[in-house]
């Protein structure tokens, strides 16, 4: 290892690498070391020592004194969002929840505040965050009653070195948004000891008695939450042929109408428990058993299928139908 | 840099306790930081620290002197590293290293490391735990010398 001069220069270089490689050095292996670093308040000691033998043949061992360093606490904190994407909603709906995992990438045990801001560019719309909610219950999954809502200054999570805490943002959706309008949370978790340009000092507040220094996120952490509404809406188009008796298109008593019922749902989202209703026309009668859908027969009677005739009208359950699809409904009358 | 810590290691020698054996050996340990000076270059400082943070790059110095009347043969210095202390190099060709708490020594580079059931890598620094220069001439009397390695914090 003759580098001469240079050496330090280039190990100066590489000092941010360095960590790197020693966290993946330890997985797998004996070494003790945490991924986040030595814990605050640990004390390395150093003692070299020097042995020989002195003119009569006698081993000789000597200590060196010893330096003791404390290793101080780092201030690091990342927010990561816990979704996998988009949170599906819809306009007017309440309590949409945000996931996001935040973590101490510090070295030392620390409390974090927690802050939500909807009001983020980028987005159509302002989501109103109604609370804050922390997964006490470790499930990852939001259980209403049973996670402890957070409140600022009261219940700000500790987290031990490399622990990680589930939050939850529950929001409100403005009413009248447009389907694929987003709105945007930001979840900002800060060390409580403070924040502030990496290196910066908080004398006697690390763990263990020496300093609080921020890391290298500041000592905060910031991800965003993202909603997306999905809306669908119906259009109905009705046409009619006519058939006579004698096998031509003339409305004449005793010729037969079939009218089509084309129903186009559009929108990202899912039209639920969409029907098509309608009368029979005054001066014609209803066929009997003529209802179908998609091409498909339905029975007149109120029953297990969708269709039925009732009060001289016809009745189809479309049951859930998302956007991009059409259903096609036909039935048949006479002229009277 | 390489001038300055000569310059602190001078001024340690005297430092170094008087102890009822003829050979005397110190340790200081450095924080090896860079700062920009004002104007925006970088510059290298060393100073003894009383804390550090994980990350930190230390160079540890170790100061020997024979202050007997004869000379010490068979000279050897051994430096554990401390565990929170992640071993970075030694600028010195001499110098042999540990990677199981003692046992077996040699250059970084030709030692291997049990990599599960049947499989061994090559060493890589952070798996020193010791590390020893072993002098091939005795020490004469009133001779000293410095010797130095690099860490990290973990």
């Amino acid at each position: 290892m003759e580098q001469g001069t240079h050496w330090s220069i280039i190990n100066v270089r590489l000092s941010r690498v360095v960590p790197l490689i020693i966290a993946s050095a330890t997985i797998g292996f004996s070494a003790p070391a945490m991924a986040v670093g030595t814990a605050a308040g640990t004390t390395i000691s150093n003692t070299a020592t020097a042995s020989y033998t002195d003119p009569g043949g006698n081993p000789v061992s000597v200590p060196s004194n010893k330096v003791d360093i404390v290793v101080d606490e780092l201030l690091d904190v990342t927010v990561a969002t816990a979704d996998a994407g988009d949170i599906v909603v819809t306009p007017g709906s309440t309590n949409q929840v945000l996931s996001f995992n935040v973590t101490n990438t510090g070295n030392g045990s620390e409390a974090f505040r927690l802050t939500p801001t909807s009001t983020v560019g980028g987005d159509q719309f302002d989501p109103t965050t109604t609370s804050v909610v922390l997964d006490t219950n470790g499930n990852g999954v939001y259980d209403a009653g049973v996670d402890t809502v957070y409140t600022p200054g009261a219940n700000d999570p500790v987290l031990a070195p490399d622990a990680s805490i589930r939050v939850f943002v529950l929001s409100s959706i403005p009413a009248g948004r447009n389907d694929t309008d987003r709105g945007i949370v930001e979840l900002t978790a800060a060390a409580t000891t403070g924040t502030g340009a990496p290196g910066t000092t908080f004398a006697g507040q690390g763990q263990g008695g020496g300093n609080a220094v921020v890391g290298a996120t500041g000592a905060d952490g910031t991800d965003r939450g993202r909603y997306i509404v999905q809306n669908a809406t119906i259009t109905f188009v009705k046409s009619a042929t006519v058939a006579d008796p004698f096998g031509g298109t003339t409305s004449v008593p005793g010729s037969i109408i079939t009218y089509t019922l084309v129903a186009t749902i559009s929108g990202s989202g899912t039209l639920t428990n969409a029907a098509i209703g309608d009368p029979i026309p005054v001066g014609t009668t209803y066929q009997i058993g003529s209802i179908t859908l998609q091409g498909s027969p339905l029975t007149d009677a109120t029953d297990g299928d969708a269709g039925s005739f009732a009060a001289n009208s016809i009745n189809v359950g479309l049951g859930s139908v998302t956007g991009g699809q059409t259903r096609t409904v036909t039935f048949r009358t006479r002229i009277n | 840099m390489f001038k300055l810590m000569l310059t602190i290691a001078a001024l340690l020698l005297p430092g170094v306790a008087l102890a009822a054996d003829s050979v005397a050996l110190s340790s200081t340990v450095f924080v090896e930081k860079t700062i920009a000076d004002s104007g925006g270059k970088a510059k290298v400082t060393l100073y003894e620290p009383k804390v550090v943070t994980p990350g930190d790059r230390l160079v540890f110095i170790l100061n020997y002197q024979n202050r007997g009347l004869a000379a010490a043969n068979n000279f050897v210095v051994t430096n554990p590293l401390p565990s929170a202390v992640a071993y970075q190099g030694t600028a010195d060709a001499s110098a042999e290293v540990s990677i199981d708490g003692g046992k077996i020594w040699g250059i970084l580079a030709l030692l291997k490391v049990a990599d599960g059931p049947s499989k061994w890598r090559s060493a890589r620094p952070e798996d020193v735990t010791h590390v020893r220069w072993t002098m091939k001439q005795a020490i004469p009397a009133g001779a000293q010398g410095k010797l130095s390695f690099r860490g990290i914090v973990r």
